[in-house]
């Protein structure tokens, strides 16, 4: 596959994870969050990390859309598909995350509500043109990567003069999320969470360009390298931060060349500004209120916007009070320091969205992780035996 | 939700859209957020939509930067 | 005189749909019975029209299996719920080790459901049974209201007898073993999906589905008692057969990603789908796991029969008192395996 092959090659993978070990300095340690959840799966899928020095080490942030989504917007999602007008149309990822009282998208749909999972808007939209009798709803989630899509179907519905569709609008903005992490407690004052630099999102960026991480890069003296999707490409990205943090640069850096631009899409970037603007609060699972963090309709668009449309009120509602998911979100805690890992929260039974999502950090190590750690297993110590330095 | 694909235009249809392939694998997709298409670019491909075009040249040059990852900064 | 015979009319196999009458159990029901089944499987048990059939049973330890179908689509590129019923039912039987002999089925038809896919269906099937020298000895049908099955659901049973001395067990791997599978992954599970998702190909995938009997018996043949355990990947693709036989086995396994064979196109469709394939159903594989001293014999053997050509060795058993499926990336990095929780769906992100 041509863009894919050549980016998950193996003989260069060795080459670039030589220059890092070459290049880290053993004298300190670097730490990188990779803000994208494709990141984070690609990392895990390819086991990126054996190939890395043990002083450099990932942080996995809370850039999963749906890891962030907390449990009240969930249990809306649910009490709207509930309605038995509506058919509510969603991105697969959505189907398993836990809402209030382990009821799920899945759950609801075996109940009886009219539940259809998408590859895209433009099935919602053709159900909606197909099936004028239904109440159509669309589970908008996802990061600046998905809203455009989301946007363009609101204009093509109004276009169309579809008056059955409408959506749930669950849309957050990356920067924000970054600004949050920085200024946050467990990173400024309390040193609890060591950021050195930041893998900057790969397809975000397309549509954002590199103008929005300038801020963070001088505000916070930290270095983001924007990387591509595929594990080459990340494992350049961590190179270029290697050397970043060595010669005491902070700047924001492209490795997506082939596909990131300074200013990014500004067609998508017009058509998003065209039918949303900015909420002024919105909750995050583990990060709590992001202020100017996530979107919503304009004026002009109500009739979009289900929220509106099925009146629905947003009931307060809490996670598992043993879940840390947020923590974890905002890599104060491992994985493994969930006391539900493993044991009541697995991939089969998921108690928190870090595990549901195959980007989330729970899934990650559920997936890899674990690997890592069994130390006696052979495969390991053969491809660690490639990194002599490396203490067993 | 990042997961995107690149994919090669190889139709472009009517009402910004466009048949596109992986490897012979093909789907009909949205082409509304990229302009200038032509038969035989590669963009990529993100829940339904083409969302930027893949510079073939950016993108030989970021191979050629792999390799030469061992020799110095 | 005579006394006069009603006119028989014949089935509308092309726009007629079975209704309630045909599940009653009178004329209707022998008329389907017979024009659709008998004629699809045409065989001296079935036209007897008992409502069992007798055989004789051999010397050997018997094998039984059964097993329900209920695909959507019915039809797929590359086969339907019909010829699936046979190869599945077949494959279970020929995974212990023995050779199919009898296969039977039954049949739960939705009211509607149009005559003209049912004898589709049904003759696929006597295609299937045919060409794998298994015959459909006894059958059952019924018809339930409209709305209470999918179209069709089929269910069979199979009847086979294993060979003296042979003694396949899911609790027999031993650390050291070869793991082989007997050709490409992921097959029929994207040709099933990628319908459902609108995705087409240049060079179209089809499903895998296929009788492994003969390829079954090569490996015995060529392996003995060397050959320790093997199962088809069906639901949840390799990573569920093999961490089930990890669990089963008490073991580890340590695969080589590069060595796992899998088609472009299928590789390309999971990129689409946002699937490994590795999790993706298959209907026409095995995987073996094999004494060290006799894989390279039964890897030889198994590439010699026609559903077998790309079988590769893919790795091996450890121990492993966690159970672990890992495999080392082509990448050159680390992971687990692990069997997907529940269904499969497919990532956006």
């Amino acid at each position: 596959m041509k863009y894919v092959d050549e980016y998950r090659d193996g003989a260069l993978a060795q080459t670039i994870a030589a220059a890092i070990r070459r290049e880290a300095d053993p004298a300190r340690e670097y730490h990188f969050m990779e803000f994208c959840g494709g990141h984070t799966h690609a990392i895990s899928r390819y086991g990126l990390e054996d190939l890395l020095p043990a002083n450099v080490k990932m942080i996995h942030g809370p850039g999963c859309p749906v890891c962030v989504l907390p449990v009240a917007r969930i249990d809306m999602a649910i009490a709207c598909a509930r309605r038995p007008e509506v058919t509510l149309c969603v991105y697969g990822d959505l189907m398993r995350v836990p809402g209030s009282g382990g009821m799920s998208l899945l759950k609801a749909k075996a109940e009886g509500a009219d539940i259809r999972m998408v590859y895209s808007t433009l099935d919602a939209l053709r159900i909606a043109e197909k099936q004028p009798e239904r109440e159509v709803v669309f589970l908008a989630v996802g990061f600046e990567t998905t809203t455009p899509p989301t946007a363009l179907a609101i204009r093509a519905a109004g276009k169309k003069g579809l008056t059955n569709f409408s959506i749930l609008c669950n849309h957050v903005l990356t920067p924000a999320a970054i600004q949050t992490i920085l200024q946050s407690p467990d990173v400024r004052e309390l040193g609890s969470v060591k950021i050195d630099g930041f893998i900057g999102p790969a397809h975000v960026s397309t549509v954002i360009g590199l103008q929005p991480y300038r801020f963070f890069a001088e505000e916070f003296e930290k270095p983001v390298v924007v990387a591509g999707f595929e594990p080459l490409d990340v494992a350049q990205a961590i190179l270029m931060l290697v050397r970043q943090i060595n010669e005491g640069r902070h700047e924001v850096e492209n490795q997506y060349i082939r596909a990131v631009s300074e200013y990014g899409n500004e067609k998508a970037q017009a058509e998003v500004a065209e039918v949303f603007e900015l909420r002024e609060r919105f909750e995050w699972r583990g990060l709590g209120d992001v202020p100017y963090g996530a979107l919503k309709l304009r004026a002009g668009y109500e009739r979009f916007d289900a929220e509106r449309r099925f009146d629905l009120a947003e009931k307060p509602a809490h996670d598992n009070p043993a879940c840390e998911c947020g923590a974890i979100l905002r890599g104060v805690k491992k994985p493994r320091d969930c006391k539900l890992f493993g044991t009541l929260c697995t991939p089969d039974t998921p108690m928190g969205s870090c595990m549901v999502s195959p980007e989330g950090a729970c899934s990650a190590h559920w997936t890899y992780g674990r690997f890592r750690e069994a130390a006696k297993s052979a495969l390991r110590a053969e491809v660690v035996a490639l990194r002599p330095e490396e203490v067993a | 939700m990042c997961l995107a694909i690149p994919v090669q235009v190889t139709e472009l249809l009517p009402d910004d859209m466009a048949k596109v392939s992986l490897d012979g694998v093909t789907k009909v997709v949205s082409t509304a957020l990229v302009e200038d298409l032509k038969v035989g670019d590669y963009v990529v491909l993100h829940v339904g939509y083409a969302l930027s075009k893949i510079d073939p040249e950016e993108a030989a040059r970021t191979l050629e930067l792999f390799a030469s990852a061992g020799e110095a900064a | 005189m005579s006394a006069q015979q009603p006119i028989r009319r014949k089935l509308d196999l092309k726009s007629g749909r079975v209704d309630l009458s045909h599940g009653a159990g009178g004329r209707a029901m022998g008329q389907l019975i017979e024009d659709i089944f008998h004629s699809a499987f045409d065989n001296d048990w079935l036209r007897a029209g008992n409502d069992q059939s007798a055989f004789e049973v051999g010397a050997g330890r018997m094998v039984m299996t059964t097993d329900g179908y209920v695909v959507s689509p019915l039809f797929f590129p590359g086969g339907d719920i019909g010829s699936l019923a046979v190869h599945g039912t077949i494959n279970d039987i020929a995974m212990a080790g023995a050779k199919p002999l009898y296969l039977s089925a039954s049949f739960i038809i939705e009211e509607g459901f149009a005559l003209a896919d049912l004898k589709r269906i049904a003759d696929s099937m006597g295609r299937a049974s045919r060409a794998a020298g298994v015959p459909v000895i006894t059958g059952d049908t019924k018809v339930v209201e409209r709305g209470k099955a999918d179209g069709v659901f089929i269910s069979t049973a199979g009847i086979g007898v294993t060979p003296p001395g042979i003694v396949l067990s899911s609790d027999a791997a031993k650390p050291g073993d070869v793991v082989l599978v007997s050709g490409t992954m992921g097959d029929h599970g994207v040709a099933v999906m990628s319908k459902r998702e609108n995705l087409e190909f240049d060079v179209e995938i089809l499903s895998d589905s296929a009788p492994l009997h003969e390829l079954a018996a090569a490996i015995i043949a060529a392996g003995g008692a060397g050959v320790r355990v093997m199962r088809d990947p069906t639901r949840g693709g390799l990573a569920a057969t093999l961490n089930e036989l990890a669990h089963q086995s008490g073991v580890g396994f340590s695969l080589e990603e590069e060595a796992i064979p899998v088609r472009p196109e299928v590789a390309a469709a999971c990129e689409f789908l946002g699937l490994d394939p590795l999790n993706v159903a298959n209907e026409g594989k095995l995987v073996a796991i094999v004494a060290p001293d006799v894989a390279d014999a039964v890897l030889a053997a198994m590439k010699a029969d026609p559903l077998g050509a790309r079988s590769a060795a893919i790795g091996k058993v450890v121990e492993d008192a966690n159970r672990f499926v890992e495999m080392r990336t082509a990448f050159g990095g680390g992971r687990i395996v692990d069997w997907l929780a529940g269904e499969q769906l497919p990532r956006i992100c």
